[in-house]
């Protein structure tokens, strides 16, 4: 993978993959190794992404690597007009690997083909953000000591949550069964589950919560966003049926986890916060070993 | 009794005839083709009676011949298209053009949020479809279909 840039988890090969989370694991064990000392990271956030800087940044200090970068975009020459083109190829002059956060789509793949460094995409708009994917494969591997034949039940906006559609994605690489849960107005998208139909894989699609969920290995919970809805109505409707309450959980198997992006906002109640099963915190942690490794892996450190 | 007036497009000694262009893509093909910027003789007719297109349109250049990957740019726009290469007047090969598997600086990304819309980056599409033309773009990896098809 060594020189390499990783715009889109279909950069990688299942080879690919299973390498960095092996490699996560071992970061996992020991996370403090000093890697990447002497080396320069830029971390170009042209729009805000606290959580997911604040990883890489995490990652980049445990591996003993320095940081240059911005975490928006009012504070980089982009708001005296230059262009994408111009801060990739001068930040391109003052680093080993650029990790980048932008709001357009395809960005990424752009700013890949200007840099001689690799560029990792940190998300591009609501196309791609394979790091959050590769964490999600690392957490579901580790709670379920596989990745092969899961049943993965994903909850909320199907329609626009780009990390669904790279988790679904990728996880039809390993025979899994898929549920949707969500709302007429956010349900999958047809080209997704055509893909589905094409790989040959099951899935299933509800509208709402039942005891349907007992069945799951994985429930993957998403925000549902007021501004998605065109009529404001419908988010009244359906705004308290995707939250998933302690309760529910009662006849869910025991190696059931339950993964989430994060923000959290009302979705899933404080009240699983105590369950065993809830995973969203620990996996949040889990993505700063996988950044450890991707970093390595495509430096060509490890 | 007086035979009616008959006017032709007029033949070309070398060079390519287009034929069984869609009526309403002529102007299309001619930018794709860069028509509109060479010197050579054209001669072109549009709204002909076609009973397979409803009405075509037709091009006759002279003293051009078209390599495959240059003439398939215009697949996009005319599926159907028909090449008659001419030779001292005589027909002397037919060639259809083909949806090439790649469409490079041709079309518009549909969508508004793609880094193509916003800096100067040639567009690039990979042909997930042919009969009904869809095109993945290589950037934002959104599809642009055959209606929201713009050629820049």
């Amino acid at each position: 993978m060594k020189n390499r840039s990783l715009v889109s988890i279909d950069d990688l090969t299942t080879n690919d993959i299973l390498k960095i989370l092996d490699l996560a694991v071992e970061f996992e064990k020991n996370p403090v190794q000093k890697l990447l000392e002497g080396r320069v990271i830029a971390t170009l956030f042209f729009e805000p992404s606290t959580r997911t800087r604040l990883s890489f940044e995490s990652a980049i200090n445990r591996l003993g690597g320095k940081i240059v970068g911005f975490s928006d975009a009012s504070s980089s020459s982009v708001s005296k007009g230059e262009t994408l083109y111009d801060t990739i190829r001068t930040v391109n002059n003052y680093c080993d690997l650029i990790v980048m956060r932008h709001p357009v789509e395809g960005s990424a793949r752009f700013a890949s083909e200007i840099a001689t460094v690799p560029v990792i995409n940190a998300g591009d708009g609501a196309n791609q953000h394979p790091t959050q994917t590769l964490l999600d494969l690392y957490s579901i591997r580790k709670t379920q000591g596989t990745l092969d034949n899961l049943n993965i039940f994903m909850v909320g906006d199907l329609k626009y949550g780009r990390t669904v559609h790279s988790l679904m994605m990728a996880m039809s690489r390993w025979n899994a069964t898929f549920n949707f849960i969500a709302p007429d107005e956010l349900k999958m998208p047809d080209e997704f589950k055509l893909y589905l139909d094409n790989m040959g894989l099951k899935y299933y699609e509800h509208t709402d919560f039942t005891d349907i969920i007992s069945r799951a290995d994985i429930i993957y919970m998403t925000r549902v966003q007021r501004e998605r809805f065109s009529d404001p109505i419908e988010y009244e409707k359906v705004k308290n049926v995707y939250v998933l309450k302690d309760k529910m959980l009662k006849n869910t198997k025991p190696n059931m986890r339950i993964l989430h992006p994060l923000p959290r906002v009302n979705e899933i109640h404080i009240d699983v916060d105590r369950n065993p099963k809830a995973y969203y915190f620990e996996q949040a942690l889990n993505g700063v070993y996988t950044r450890q490794a991707i970093l390595c892996s495509l430096l060509g450190i490890k | 009794m007086k035979e009616p007036k008959q006017l032709s497009v007029s033949a070309i000694q070398n060079g390519t005839v287009i034929d069984h262009i869609p009526a309403k893509n002529l102007f299309k093909v001619i930018q794709i083709l860069g028509l509109d910027h060479i010197e050579n003789q054209i001669t072109f007719g549009t709204n002909l009676e076609s009973k397979r297109l409803g009405r075509k349109a037709i091009i006759k250049i002279s003293g051009i011949f078209f390599e495959d990957e240059d003439i398939n740019r215009i697949a996009l726009v005319a599926p159907e298209a028909k090449l008659n290469i001419i030779r001292d007047y005589e027909v002397v090969e037919k060639r259809v053009v083909k949806v090439p598997d790649t469409i490079i600086g041709i079309a518009k990304c549909m969508n508004p949020k793609c880094i193509t819309n916003f800096e100067q980056v040639t567009t690039r599409f990979r042909v997930v479809s042919k009969k009904i033309v869809a095109l993945k773009c290589h950037y934002c990896e959104k599809i642009t279909n055959q209606e929201n098809l713009h050629i820049i």
